[in-house]
């Protein structure tokens, strides 16, 4: 296995009164994608959300590289190289996709290669270029996010639920899109429940269970046994997709 | 970066949504069939004209530090009270010019006079959001209550400053008296109060469309979180935001003022049952909406206070319930998240 570009570990988040990571410990290979599965309400969504800043972690230590991100706001995380797809996806619905791209692209104007290979994974966004985002489509909003993330290069992709209620036909665009990232050498970390997807694309997989890390391990080795994803899961990723 | 390759027919197009806009040609058109006179319909038009611009002045920065940061600022008719107090000041320093028979000593005193009251409001509004408004971010009951309680303690030292008497902001000479064509009498500092509004309205339109900080405001007023998570620092923004919409309430009461030619501690608290209407009506965050709806208030407090003056003063919130009914969201809502 990769050395890890991210660390977590003894993560402890609280939101409000509850508390939602109760000592996590994560390692996120470099240059692989790893898959963060878990019931509903396992806290995958409160993982991404503590990485990335937007929830604060009340004990523990994210190590990125060298940097400790619990001691940085959101903004200095994004600008290690880091990249957010949340599960609501995010994007500005009042701006056109090419505006929802501009503000991406932090370092500068928009890069027409880099554009070029999104566009060749996402045809659509070149359609509707000029578009309010928000008139998009479900699946052509995700392909906006995603694309959002990836506008530049990345250290580190963190994606949540990217094929959430996308149709078949878009959910294989997606897959074919992540794996043309993965060539690239970007880490990415994603929450998934559709098992095709997750089984496509993972490396690594990493599971949780009320708060807390309970497998981590090689993706094929836990596509293969179905009796261990019975028990991680509750049920087996085949009956689960 | 050039842009993608062209597009087919089939496109589906942005649309602009012209409805609200028509509103207000349909009320200026419907307003002549009961006015009768085309005179006195002009006058009246360019008179509600420039009430909406001057009210759109005040109100366009209200809008934003709304839509962007979630602020109640019920002290933003102290930004258009200190802007009015200012000009007032330096209209007295600049009282020969002030009061010449020529138009470029009168810009010579008025330049001086509107740029101080920008400068001074924004530097109170800056001094407001990192005093009064910073520690209660996202506590809407305590924004409600501290900012009411700012706006009553800087209104008691408007009087300490500049005594509790009315004061006098008389016009130069040259923005005086009207142009006459025909019968039709035209006022000018209404007409030049159209201008100044037309032109801060097209540059807020400019800045928010062909700009990045433009962009980011568009985008921070949709999702603050999302912004932040691509590596901006929206609370500068917020800061920015706060300190033009300030300077902007600022340069409204100094014109404000000037179209009343009497300053009061109260100019500020009058105007801001009308600037929430306004806000409230054009959907809050929405730059486009606070335009239209000011010229509606603007058009409808001018038509209605000639064709039946005894319901004048509730032909506004009459105005709002109606616009409310019609469009909840008032007329361009931001989508937010």
């Amino acid at each position: 296995m990769a050395e890890a570009l991210l660390t977590l570990a003894g993560v402890n988040t609280h939101i409000g009164h509850y508390h939602i990571l109760q000592g996590v410990d994560l390692a996120v290979p470099r240059g692989e994608l790893t898959m963060l599965l878990g019931r509903n309400g396992a806290g995958k969504t409160t993982t991404l959300r503590t990485i990335m800043g937007l929830w604060r972690a009340s004990a523990g230590e994210i190590r990125f590289e060298s940097v400790d991100l619990a001691k940085r706001d959101t903004p200095a995380i994004a600008d290690l190289g880091i990249a957010y797809v949340p599960e609501s996806m995010g994007i500005f619905a009042g701006l056109t996709v090419q505006e929802n791209l501009t503000l991406a692209a932090r370092k500068g104007p928009l890069d027409a290669a880099r554009l070029e290979w999104i566009f060749r994974f996402f045809p659509a966004l070149k359609k509707f270029w000029f578009l309010p985002a928000g008139l998009l489509s479900g699946g052509q909003k995700q392909m906006l996010s995603i694309s959002r993330a990836i506008v530049e290069p990345r250290k580190l992709v963190l994606v949540d639920e990217p094929t959430k209620g996308l149709a078949p036909s878009i959910i294989n665009n997606l897959i074919e899109a992540f794996s043309e990232l993965k060539k690239t050498d970007t880490t990415i970390l994603m929450v998934e429940q559709n098992f095709h997807a997750a089984r496509s694309l993972g490396d690594s997989v990493v599971v949780m269970d009320s708060g807390r890390i309970v497998h981590s391990g090689r993706m094929a080795d836990l596509a293969a046994d179905e009796a261990l994803q019975t028990r991680l899961l509750g049920l087996s990723l085949e009956v689960h997709q | 970066m050039s842009a993608p390759a062209a597009q087919s027919d089939a496109l589906p197009q942005s649309r602009i949504d012209f409805v609200p806009v028509l509103l207000v040609v349909a009320i200026a058109l419907g307003a002549f069939a009961l006015i009768g006179s085309p005179s006195t319909w002009v006058t009246l038009t360019v008179a509600g004209l420039a009430m909406g611009l001057l009210i759109f002045i005040m109100a366009s920065g209200l809008t934003l530090v709304f839509g962007l940061m979630d602020v109640m600022n019920f002290a933003h008719g102290l930004f258009i009270a200190i802007g009015a107090y200012v000009a007032v000041s330096v209209m007295k320093v600049f009282s020969a010019a002030a009061g010449a028979d020529s138009l470029a000593a009168n810009l010579g005193a008025i330049a001086p006079a509107l740029l101080a009251a920008i400068v001074a409001a924004g530097l109170l509004g800056l001094f407001f959001e990192r005093v009064i408004i910073r520690p209660v971010y996202g506590q809407h009951l305590k924004q409600i209550l501290i900012t009411t309680g700012g706006m009553i303690v800087a209104e008691q030292l408007i009087h300490v400053l500049w005594g509790a008497d009315q004061l006098t902001l008389l016009r130069p000479p040259t923005l005086r008296g009207s142009f006459l064509i025909g019968d039709i009498a035209l006022e000018k500092f209404r007409l030049a109060s159209v201008v100044i509004g037309l032109a801060t309205f097209v540059g807020l339109v400019l800045l928010l469309n062909r700009t990045k900080i433009g962009l980011l405001i568009r985008a921070g007023v949709e999702n603050k979180e999302m912004v932040e998570a691509m590596g901006y620092r929206i609370r500068r923004l917020f800061v920015a935001v706060f300190v033009v919409g300030a300077a902007l309430a600022g340069l409204g009461g100094a014109l404000w003022g000037m179209y009343q030619e009497s300053v009061t501690v109260l100019i500020g608290a009058q105007m801001m049952v009308l600037i929430f209407i306004v806000i409230i009506i054009g959907g809050l965050g929405s730059v486009g909406g606070c335009f239209v709806g000011a010229l509606l208030v603007g058009l409808v407090a001018n038509y209605v206070g000639y064709l039946s003056p005894k319901i004048a003063l509730g032909s506004n919130i009459l105005l709002m319930v109606v616009i409310l009914l019609w469009r909840p969201q008032g007329l361009y809502p931001m989508s937010k998240q």
